[in-house]
C-alpha cells in the first residue's frame, strides 16, 4: 500500500508545529492528515476520521482524557498501542524526548509507521530549536529594557550619564561576577522597594 | 557540594505533591546525600512515559497506577513499584450550583455527609432520567486512580449505577473548576486546590470528601521504577529516609504557612498560598458561606500516612476488577500484591528508630478510632479506616469481597 492510504490525524494545541507536522506529512505523500487544535468535541472527530495514526504533542494536559476515549471508543477502530513496538526503545525514547507521541491502531506494520513518527520527531526537534532561538532573542530584548530603566535610575538619582550610568552597571557587574542584566534587574527592584512610585 | 546520589523526580502541580517537593526545597534530601531534581509534568501518561524510558527514576503518581502499570494496563507499562505513601486522604467531591441546588431541594445538608449527599444526588439523577434529562457528567483525573475508585463506590454505595446512570469522563485536574462553571460537567472529584477553586470562583459546592468516604485512605505514591529501584538500593533508601523527614516537617503545624508559600510558587501550584490552606487544615469552604473542618482531611505524615500498606493496592485491585479494568486471576492478584514494598520502607527507615508497622496489610475497615498499634520502636498510631457504608475490606478473603461488589 502507498504511504498516501494512511489516515493521519495531528493533535497539537500549538498551531504552528501542527503545520510544519502536516506539510512534513504531505510531502511524504501522506493525502489523509487532519490537524485538531482544540481537544473539545475530539471524540466525534475521532469517529468521523477513524484515523490509523493519531500524532500528539507530550505538553498537551489532555493526553490522560485521550488514551481513557482510546481505550473506551468501540465503535471506530482502537488505536490501542503507543508506537508500533514496543521493543522499538530508540525510537521512543527519542520521541519521547523530542516530545511527541504516537497511537497507532492495532495491526499496523512497524514499517509503514516508523517513517511517519521519525518525520514528527525530526519537526518536532526543529520547531524547539526554533522556539529556542526565539526564547533567546526574547530574554535578549528583556535584558535590553531592564538595563535600559536601571541606566534611568543611576541618571536621575546620582545625575550621571547614560554612559557613565552603563559604565557603573558594568563595572558592579564585573567586581561581582554576575551578568549585567542581573545587576539591572537588582537595582530595578531595590528602586521599587525604596523610591516613591515611579509611576509605571 | 558534590552529592552522592541524583536523582530526578517527576510531579504534577496537586497538593498532594508537597512531600516531594518539600524533599527537596527544603534540604532534607541534600541532608541525605541526594541531587533531588524535581519536574513538573502535564499529564499522568507523560509520568508514566518518563519512568517507563528513564527520565525519571521515581514520580508522584496516583496510588493505582504503578498497579497498572505492573499489570499491562496502559501503553509503554513498565514494572513500578511504591515504597512510599504521599499521604491519605485531600480529595473532595465539587458540583456544580445547579447540582447542588437540585440536591438541597432532595434534602441535602451542607455537612459533607457521604450517606446524605450521596441518597440526594440519587434522587436528583432519578428525577432527571424520568424528565428524560441527560445523564449528569461527572469528571475524575484518570481512570487508574482513588478519584474514579471513590466516586464510583460512593455511587454505588448509594443506588447510582456510575457506568449507566451517569457519564464518568477525563479532565486534568487545573482544568477542573474551568470546565464546572463553563457548563461542560456538572461534578468532579479531585485533590486540593482544584476543589477550593471552585468554591472561591463561587461556581461550585463540595458535597462530601474521600477523607469521609474511606477514612484515612490512599491517595498519591512514589512510584519508582523497578529496574532503578532494585540496581540503586542505596540512592531509593536515603531517598525514603529525606522524604520521611520532609513529611514530618509538612505535618507540622508550625511549618503551614512556610508549606503553603512554597507550594504557591509558580514553579509548583503557581496558586495563591490561601487557597492551599484547607488542604492543610481541613476547614473547608463548601460554597454559598458553609464551612466544615474535616478531621483527618489530608494527612502528609501522622497515622502511619506514609506506609505502603499492601492492602491499599489490593482494594485498589478489586476496583479495577469491579469496573472492568481487569481480569481477577491468580497471576494478576500475585502482581499487585508484590507492587506496594513496605519492606523497602522498613528497611530504609529502621535505622532512624521511628515507630515503624509490624504488619504488611491491614484489615481496612476495621479500626472504628485511632488505636495505638504494635509496632518497631517508638509507639504508633493508626487512624480510623472505615469506609461510610460500614463495609470491611479483609484482604485475605479478597475473592469473597470481589464477589460480593456489585454495580449499584
Amino acid at each position: 500500500m502507498a504511504a498516501g492510504s494512511l489516515t493521519i490525524l495531528v493533535i497539537d494545541e500549538n498551531r504552528i508545529r501542527a503545520s510544519i507536522i502536516e506539510a512534513g506529512l504531505r510531502d511524504a505523500g501522506h493525502r489523509h492528515v487532519t490537524v485538531v487544535h482544540d481537544v473539545a468535541g475530539i471524540a466525534r472527530r475521532i469517529a468521523e476520521i477513524e484515523p490509523d495514526v493519531i500524532v500528539i504533542d507530550l505538553e498537551n494536559p489532555n493526553r490522560d482524557m485521550l488514551e481513557n476515549m482510546f481505550q473506551l471508543t468501540r465503535a471506530v477502530k482502537r488505536p490501542i498501542a503507543m508506537f508500533v513496538d514496543r521493543s522499538d526503545q530508540a525510537s521512543i525514547e527519542a520521541a519521547v524526548d523530542a516530545g511527541v507521541s504516537a497511537y497507532v491502531v492495532d495491526g499496523l506494520k512497524k514499517e509503514r509507521i516508523k517513517p511517519i513518527l521519525d518525520m514528527a520527531i525530526s519537526r518536532f526537534n526543529a520547531f524547539s530549536r526554533m522556539a529556542r532561538e526565539l526564547e533567546e532573542a526574547r530574554s535578549e530584548l528583556e535584558n535590553r529594557k531592564v538595563i535600559d530603566r536601571a541606566k534611568g535610575i543611576l541618571m536621575k538619582s546620582r545625575g550621571l550619564s547614560e554612559e557613565a550610568a552603563y559604565a557603573l552597571l558594568r563595572k558592579t557587574a564585573m567586581n561581582q561576577n554576575r551578568k549585567i542584566a542581573d545587576i539591572a534587574q537588582s537595582l530595578v527592584t531595590a528602586a521599587g522597594l525604596l523610591g516613591p512610585p515611579e509611576g509605571e | 557540594m558534590s552529592m552522592a546520589h541524583q536523582i530526578t523526580a517527576g510531579f504534577m502541580p496537586l497538593f498532594d505533591s508537597a512531600v516531594l517537593v518539600a524533599a527537596a526545597e527544603m534540604g532534607f534530601a541534600a541532608r541525605e546525600g541526594i541531587a533531588l531534581k524535581l519536574q513538573r509534568e502535564s499529564s499522568w501518561a507523560n509520568i508514566r512515559d518518563r519512568i517507563a524510558i528513564g527520565h525519571f527514576d521515581v514520580a508522584h503518581m496516583l496510588g493505582p497506577m504503578p498497579l497498572a502499570c505492573s499489570l499491562g494496563l496502559t501503553p509503554l507499562a513498565s514494572d513500578t513499584i511504591v515504597p512510599f505513601s504521599l499521604g491519605l486522604g485531600g480529595n473532595c467531591v465539587t458540583v456544580s450550583n445547579a447540582v447542588w441546588e437540585g440536591m438541597a431541594a432532595h434534602g441535602a445538608e451542607p455537612d459533607l455527609d457521604p450517606a446524605g449527599a450521596g441518597a440526594a444526588l440519587g434522587a436528583l439523577i432519578r428525577e432527571r432520567a424520568v424528565a428524560g434529562r441527560e445523564p449528569l457528567r461527572f469528571a475524575v483525573v484518570h481512570p487508574h486512580s482513588g478519584h474514579n475508585y471513590e466516586l464510583r463506590y460512593w455511587l454505588a454505595a448509594c443506588g447510582v449505577d456510575p457506568t449507566r446512570d451517569i457519564e464518568i469522563v477525563i479532565v486534568p485536574p487545573p482544568f477542573m473548576a474551568d470546565a464546572l462553571a463553563a457548563g461542560r460537567i456538572d461534578g468532579y472529584c479531585v485533590g486540593e486546590p482544584w476543589n477550593s477553586a471552585a468554591i472561591a470562583a463561587g461556581t461550585g459546592h463540595i458535597v462530601t470528601v474521600k477523607a469521609l468516604l474511606w477514612r484515612n485512605s490512599p491517595e498519591k505514591v512514589i512510584g519508582a521504577r523497578k529496574a532503578w529501584a532494585e540496581a540503586q538500593p542505596d540512592a531509593l533508601a536515603a531517598l525514603l529516609r529525606a522524604l520521611h523527614h520532609a513529611a514530618r516537617w509538612c505535618q507540622t503545624q508550625e511549618n503551614r504557612d512556610d508549606l503553603a508559600a512554597l507550594m504557591a510558587q509558580p514553579a509548583f501550584l503557581g496558586q495563591k498560598a490561601a487557597l492551599q490552606m484547607p488542604a492543610l487544615t481541613g476547614r473547608l469552604q463548601l460554597g454559598g458561606g458553609a464551612e466544615r473542618s474535616v478531621e483527618d482531611f489530608f494527612l502528609p505524615f501522622d497515622k502511619a500516612a506514609n506506609f505502603p500498606w499492601k492492602s491499599h493496592a489490593l482494594w485498589f485491585y478489586t476496583q479495577m476488577v469491579r469496573w472492568g479494568q481487569l481480569r481477577h486471576t491468580p497471576e494478576n492478584l500475585a502482581i499487585a500484591r508484590d507492587c506496594y514494598r513496605p519492606d523497602l520502607y522498613r528497611a530504609a527507615l529502621k535505622p532512624l528508630g521511628v515507630a515503624l508497622p509490624g504488619a504488611n496489610a491491614k484489615v481496612e475497615g476495621a479500626l472504628k478510632v485511632a488505636t495505638p498499634v504494635g509496632s518497631a520502636g517508638a509507639s504508633l498510631v493508626l487512624g480510623p479506616d472505615g469506609f461510610f457504608d460500614g463495609q470491611i475490606f479483609d484482604p485475605d478473603r479478597i475473592d469473597a469481597y470481589i464477589a460480593g461488589q456489585k454495580r449499584t
